[in-house]
């Protein structure tokens, strides 16, 4: 009886999550695997649409034959790369009309023509010519035969099927593409990325942690730019960073903060004075972090407050009895107490800060020393529509992201162990 | 006394004081008022005087007296003696006089004296400028989106820190950006694309979701353990690394600009964080209730519809907004799949207005303002419910 029950538990459960574990297979797992078949092949944009037979129906009447007709279809191999082979043709004609000195390569039954038109080379282009007789005497309905629209069908090479692969696109992405490059500005605007986040993430969850008037406003309002739309947004920063009608730029330079405007997200360097030292700030990268570590921090800040709402207060009753000030509290308590959810989410937004496409792509499209490897993706793919190295390049992002998981679970184990 | 305390409290107070007037000053600022400077002197000199002058007369008055007194000198030398302002600038700079004064009337000789005292002061005055900083730089580039969209081109070429809304003209003269959105560019039917993706992505991630969850929190099936981890690993992978396989294969499938496609993509990049939210909530449910229900010989569905769906509102409500919110704002796809004017989503639509240079930004900040709108009433109208659900990391972003 029990086993019964077990074996349509079991099959009941299969049935439940057949569907979700199915699409979420085809849509993200199979895209996944398919990036490794994709970056081992040449493939351009242009090839990726499949070459298709087409037809155009054309129908004239013939002058002093009112009973005669004919009909020209403009064929054509819609690739102009691709031939395609064993071309076959059908079309159907109204009962009472024969076709006469029909094409050898056609023949008719049952009121249908049927042609085969062998293989077509790229561009192949033909007007194919079929000659109508109407058998009873009566005029023919032309819009009748305009109406039916033929079938063709043929066979063809999927550029993204066959088995022709090549390593071409992995030498590209590590020798000609200033892998280092790329690599480096990923790490910056990540790293900074998820610090920055972390730390405004703490400095806030403190704020939000103490009693004062208009509090849960205030969480409210911290969470806005983690919930809005990041093309609002991210529109919204660029008018304001803009060097000449920007806001920014207007408030400082009428506050005489600065002579000259700024280009905040178009300039790649800018040199600060230090003490007699030059040094060489990316800023447009800085700003692009700046605009991260702002759109993102809140979800430091909610995981944070969350921690912090769960330490007993005795801890901090216990240190003010004990004469610790609130350096000394946040140091030996809350900081202790919150480190774990720091390294939960360090890994968190190190991985998503890490593959960022929409920001930098809507603030400056990776100008100005802002190209990280997720633009570079687009970029391969669609600009230069190179799928092939754009799928390389995603192969290089997902090998990265499985090694932070494997570091980060190896880290996590150990000190599950020593604990 | 201590007096390491003294200039700490000092020192600290005139300079949140000074941060306090400079945001307002700039809000003044934008409003078109020719200000110039930000006399941090003045301010800092200023609010060393009052903080001074609150720990000498101390309890002497009451101190409602006291701020009024403090809000009255300050206002005076600053608005009459260094400049000339607007009566409402002068209000403004009031009303911040009796805020600050209210604030540093806790502080006395005596309070000054106790141990950790300075630390303690630089704690409290750090919370406040924390506070008025974080709500003023959030807030700003919202404000900023907002009455862009109020203004024209030519106003702004003149002035461009003029944003002061005439509220006087015509209505239709006030909303003028938003009528061409409409009827220009068409917003209409992208809300309604939008509108409908984001609604359809809900109702059918849930029509999976729920199912699989239930399956995860109760059946025993084999793999179901290795099933619930995949299910946060594959939530780990982002969508940039997907995009060149989908857009080829939905390009071969005749899938690209259509709605439809659209819809299964943020289904199934929906489905991970789904299933893990409702499958903890449905775990929480009481097996009891299921088993007494079996005895009822009700079968799997059954139970999924009778019992676990009417107790697990709140959890699917709040999943339901989440899928919303993330569809609503989703732009990666939209970008890749959609490019045929007719079948833009909201997102996609200001991003190709924005493609055009020669787009006037009142209409792209009030498209910016239409698609923003409806994520932040969600947002702060069911606040309560969704928290959590963040916290469970339900957006990724």
């Amino acid at each position: 009886m029990s086993d019964t029950l077990s074996k349509i538990e079991k099959r009941t459960a299969y049935i439940l999550i057949l569907p979700a574990v199915f699409l979420v297979f085809s849509i993200i797992l199979f895209p996944i695997f398919a990036n490794v078949w994709i970056s081992f092949k040449e493939v351009g944009l242009k090839d990726i649409r499949i070459p298709e037979p087409r037809a155009k129906k054309i129908v004239k009447s013939i002058k002093d034959n009112p009973d005669q007709l004919k009909i020209i279809y403009k064929l054509r191999n819609s690739s102009l790369i691709l031939e395609i082979r064993n071309v076959k043709f059908q079309d159907k004609l109204p009962k009472n009309i024969k076709p006469i000195n029909l094409d050898e390569r056609c023949r008719v039954k049952s009121n249908k023509i049927y042609c085969d038109f062998g293989n077509w080379q790229a561009k192949y282009k033909e007007n194919f010519q079929i000659l109508l007789k109407s058998s009873d005497g009566k005029t023919i309905n032309k819009k009748e035969i305009k109406t039916i629209k033929p079938k063709l069908s043929g066979k063809s090479d999927n550029i993204l099927l066959n088995t022709n692969f090549t390593l071409k696109n992995f030498k590209k992405v590590f020798f000609q593409n200033e892998f280092f490059d790329l690599l480096s500005t990923t790490f910056y605007y990540t790293f900074f990325g998820t610090i920055g986040s972390i730390v405004f993430g703490i400095l806030t969850a403190q704020l939000v942690n103490q009693k004062f008037f208009g509090r849960t406003f205030m969480r409210s309002v911290l969470l806005f730019p983690y919930v809005g739309p990041v093309v609002a947004l991210a529109y919204t920063w660029e008018l304001l960073l803009d060097p000449y009608s920007g806001t920014l730029n207007n408030l400082l330079m009428n506050f005489q903060v600065i002579q000259e405007p700024l280009n905040l997200l178009g300039q790649k360097y800018l040199t600060i004075n230090f003490f007699g030292f030059d040094l060489k700030l990316r800023l447009a990268l800085t700003t692009v972090i700046i605009f991260e570590i702002w759109r993102y921090f809140p979800l430091a800040f909610l995981f944070i407050l969350a921690r912090l709402q769960a330490v007993p207060k005795e801890l901090y009753e216990a240190a003010e009895v004990d004469g610790a000030g609130p350096l000394q509290k946040f140091i030996s308590i809350t900081l202790p107490q919150i480190a774990a959810v720091i390294s939960i989410l360090f890994m968190i937004r190190f991985i998503w800060n890490f593959n960022k496409f929409e920001d930098i792509f809507l603030l400056t499209g990776g100008a100005s020393g802002t190209r990280t490897l997720p633009i570079n993706v687009y970029e391969q793919g669609f600009t230069i529509s190179d799928i092939g190295m754009g799928s390389a390049v995603s192969i290089v992002i997902v090998a990265l992201l499985l090694l932070f998981m494997f570091v980060y679970f190896k880290l996590i184990g150990k000190r599950a162990d020593e604990n | 006394m201590k007096i390491k305390s003294l200039i700490y409290y000092a020192l600290i107070s005139s300079i949140f004081l000074f941060s306090l007037v400079s945001i307002w000053k700039i809000l003044v600022t934008l409003q078109g008022v020719e200000l110039k400077n930000f006399n941090f002197e003045i301010i800092i000199t200023l609010g060393i005087a009052i903080s001074l002058l609150n720990l000498i007369i101390g309890e002497k008055l009451n101190y409602l007296i006291k701020s009024t007194l403090f809000a009255f000198i300050f206002t005076f030398v600053d608005g009459f003696l260094f400049q000339v302002m607007p009566v409402w600038y002068n209000i403004g700079i009031f009303a911040i006089l009796i805020f600050f004064s209210l604030k540093i009337n806790k502080y006395s000789r005596k309070y000054l004296a106790s141990e950790h005292s300075s630390q303690i002061v630089i704690f409290d005055f750090l919370t406040l400028f924390g506070i008025v900083l974080f709500s003023f730089v959030i807030l700003f580039p919202f404000y900023m989106m907002l009455i862009t969209s109020f203004k024209t081109q030519a106003a702004l070429l003149i002035n461009p820190l003029d944003f002061s809304i005439n509220f006087k003209q015509d209505f239709k003269e006030l909303f003028k950006s938003y009528f061409v959105i409409f009827d220009t560019y068409k917003f209409g039917r992208y809300i309604l694309i939008s509108t409908f993706v984001s609604v359809g992505t809900v109702i059918v991630t849930l029509l999976f979701a729920i199912p699989a969850a239930y399956a995860v929190a109760r059946l025993n099936f084999f793999g179901k353990n290795f099933l619930s981890t995949s299910i946060l690993i594959i939530y780990m992978f982002p969508a940039i690394v997907l995009v060149i396989p989908l857009y080829t294969v939905f390009s071969q499938l005749g899938l690209r600009n259509s709605v439809g496609g659209l819809l299964i993509v943020y289904t199934a990049t929906t489905l991970p964080v789904a299933i893990y939210m409702l499958q903890g909530y449905f775990r929480s449910i009481p097996k009891e209730l299921e088993e007494a229900a079996i005895m009822d010989k009700l079968n799997w569905f059954g139970i999924i519809i009778k019992i676990i769906l009417p107790l697990s509102i709140p959890a699917i409500s709040s999943v339901a907004l989440y899928v919303f919110m993330i569809a609503w704002n989703e732009f990666l796809f939209s970008l890749m799949f959609l490019d045929n004017p007719n079948s833009f989503t909201l997102s996609r639509a200001i991003q190709y207005l924005s493609g055009d240079a020669e787009t006037p930004r009142q209409y792209l900040m009030a498209g910016s303002v239409v698609v923003t709108i409806p994520v932040l009433l969600i947002f702060v109208y069911f606040e309560k419910y969704l928290v959590s659900g963040l916290t469970a990391g339900s957006v990724k972003g």
